[in-house]
């Protein structure tokens, strides 16, 4: 059964399309990451579900209701914590948490229980009175994710909860993340973190360009590259002519496929081979046509290369690109209300 | 027990749907106040800049020719009356600044995000705190005035300054609120306060008579919201609560105190439906 099913999303800001068709089924109960460079469309995905925002088009299923005619009863059932963190630097983390409990409706007793535990938990019980203003990224994240827990949802929706943390922040809500899934509770993750994805998902969405290109366990995606990943260079610096010329040499080796010119990281190529005799051969093939090999790195296949895969292009190149074309002051005009 | 008769259950939800309202705004309220509690300079600042104009001005003017204010009243006691409503409006126009500030940090997705009773709770809230500040800033002023030997207003007065000051307050909190809706940032919301606040107090009748003015000027004062809010409160201060009295000779006419409130009635109505779906469609 799926907690959160997303149809056909559509969502543009002015001429940027952010979400071009999106499909999304998350099961109930799950972990699910959804891994993309910033800008991919995670962001205003996310916002969707949460009723923060409306689609040009398309369908949000969270729990069987449409999210976007039972806005209320939506927000009754998830809690979000957002990727900038949003909190009253005058008040203290307890004043915070009381806050958000009362605008849940949580019953006095129950409140001020819940908030406890959620101090132990997220072992804030050292600093919660201090006003949130002096409060490190950490510790405000936390605070954070303690908000989006207050109320114990049934979906927890977290955008980028560990950008810019400290290791023991990051280990504190990756922690309780595990604990969550075990108990039940569906967990919507975007990040654009691979290891965080691979460490954390039961199951995960690659979004490029406002879509799903690749979904289902990280497990099965990076068998489904079937072999390991090889980068090569046959130069330092490389160049189309050069790179296309080893791809058609290489790709017709027995044992050798997904053959991809990566134009980002100087025309290297990347591909899978079945098995460590595959690289031998590709030696004697390499050196028979007088191409050298500047260097070659051999490797297990990571969610970087399910991307690389999927998109052409790694997560680190996929950001770099983006970063350049990214609107802030448009992004931000368009996360206010 | 599980209730089955659908009237009941109608009452019992509307019941809880009042505790959830109730509970929200008090809690967005408290939290209004306890920055207020924390950061008091501001409500200082707002009670001492009219208590400096109330002391320089009077100062200034009490030299005047004695016919240049109606009724023989000195200039201290002219002023108070516009200085009370002065301050009044600055706090109510700078009422869309914690909102906007909420806008701007995220935090007012925060609120979104959760199953709120009513979005208007956000709104009756600002209202709230904002009433309660100029309330209390009019009353430091108030007070001052009469330390000062510029008398009190009667029990009746004092009413009708409060109903006068929540009418002002109430639209202008509205249009505060409006904008900090519709500008992108507040550094645009701060012009507008800035480019309003003492164009609006000098258009008004808060520092000198209709009559004193030049015609033009005066055509402006008669149809400043201020001016319709300081002449009942004035009266107030000469301790004859007779709202059937003649308050502004205005160029087009006499205006009594009736037609003052009523003026403010409409202006605050008017603008209560001019920005809800404003507040409709950003809260929805």
């Amino acid at each position: 059964m799926f907690f959160i099913q997303l149809r056909d999303l559509f969502k543009s800001y002015g001429p940027v399309k952010a979400l071009n068709g999106l499909n999304l089924e998350v099961p109930k109960g799950s972990l699910y990451g959804l891994l993309g460079p910033n800008g991919a469309g995670k962001s205003t995905a996310l916002r969707i579900i949460c009723t923060l925002l409306e689609p040009d088009s398309g369908d949000v299923e969270v729990a069987g209701r449409n999210a976007l005619l039972e806005e209320k009863e939506t927000r009754r059932r998830l809690g979000y914590v957002a990727q900038d963190v949003a909190i009253d630097k005058i008040l203290t983390g307890r004043e915070l948490l009381q806050l958000q409990g009362d605008l849940y409706h949580l019953d006095k007793k129950y409140k001020k229980k819940r908030i406890e535990e959620l101090i132990q938990r997220l072992e804030m019980h050292e600093w919660i009175d201090r006003r949130c203003g002096s409060f490190s990224g950490g510790m405000k994240r936390r605070l954070d994710l303690a908000s989006g827990l207050l109320h114990e949802p049934e979906l927890l929706i977290l955008d980028e909860p560990t950008v810019g943390l400290d290791i023991e922040s990051r280990s504190v809500i990756w922690g309780l993340l595990k604990e969550l899934r075990n108990n039940e509770t569906t967990i919507l993750l975007s990040s654009h973190y691979l290891e965080e994805v691979d460490e954390l998902a039961d199951e995960m969405a690659i979004i490029d360009k406002g879509k799903v290109i690749a979904s289902g366990k990280p497990d099965d995606l990076k068998k489904e590259l079937g072999g390991d990943r090889v980068t090569l260079r046959v130069r330092e610096f490389s160049n189309e002519v050069e790179a296309e010329s080893v791809r058609k040499l290489i790709k017709n080796i027995n044992g050798v496929s997904n053959v991809v010119v990566n134009q980002q990281q100087g025309y290297s190529l990347n591909f899978l081979v079945q098995n460590n005799d595959v690289l031998s051969k590709l030696s004697g093939h390499l050196s028979k046509e007088n191409f050298e090999v500047f260097a070659l790195s051999h490797s297990r296949p990571s969610l970087d290369d399910v991307y690389l895969q999927a998109t052409g292009k790694t997560l680190m190149d996929a950001e770099l690109e983006l970063a350049g074309k990214r609107d802030f002051k448009l992004e931000n005009k368009n996360s206010m209300r | 027990m599980i209730t089955t008769n659908p009237s009941l259950q109608k009452e019992k939800q509307s019941r809880n749907d009042l505790n959830e309202m109730l509970q929200e705004t008090s809690a967005l309220t408290w939290r209004l106040f306890i920055q207020l509690i924390r950061r008091p300079s501001t409500l200082f600042a707002g009670i001492l800049q009219p208590l400096i104009w109330l002391l320089l001005f009077a100062a200034l003017f009490s030299k005047a020719p004695i016919d240049f204010l109606p009724g023989g009243s000195s200039y201290g006691e002219f002023l108070g009356a516009g200085l009370i409503v002065f301050t009044a409006f600055s706090g109510a126009l700078n009422a869309g600044l914690p909102l906007m500030f909420d806008r701007e940090f995220g935090f007012l997705n925060r609120l979104l995000v959760a199953p709120l009773s009513s979005r208007s709770s956000i709104v009756i809230s600002s209202v709230i705190y904002i009433t309660s500040i100029s309330l209390l800033q009019s009353f430091a002023i108030m007070a001052t005035s009469a330390l000062l030997g510029y008398g009190l207003p009667s029990l009746g007065g004092l009413f009708l300054i409060a109903i006068t000051l929540l009418l002002l307050v109430f639209a202008i909190t509205g249009l505060s609120l409006g904008l900090a809706f519709v500008l992108p940032g507040h550094i645009e919301l701060i012009a507008i306060i800035f480019i309003a606040n003492l164009p609006v107090l000098f258009a008004s009748t808060a520092l000198a008579p209709i009559s004193f003015m030049p015609e033009w000027l005066g055509w402006i004062a008669s149809i400043n919201p201020l001016t319709f809010a300081i002449e009942p409160i004035r009266m107030a201060y000469q301790n004859s609560v007779d709202l059937n009295a003649v308050l502004i000779n205005a160029p087009y006419g006499e205006v009594n105190g009736y037609s003052c409130l009523a003026i403010l009635l409409i202006l605050t109505v008017g603008l209560f439906f001019l920005i809800r779906p404003l507040l409709n469609r950003k809260l929805a």
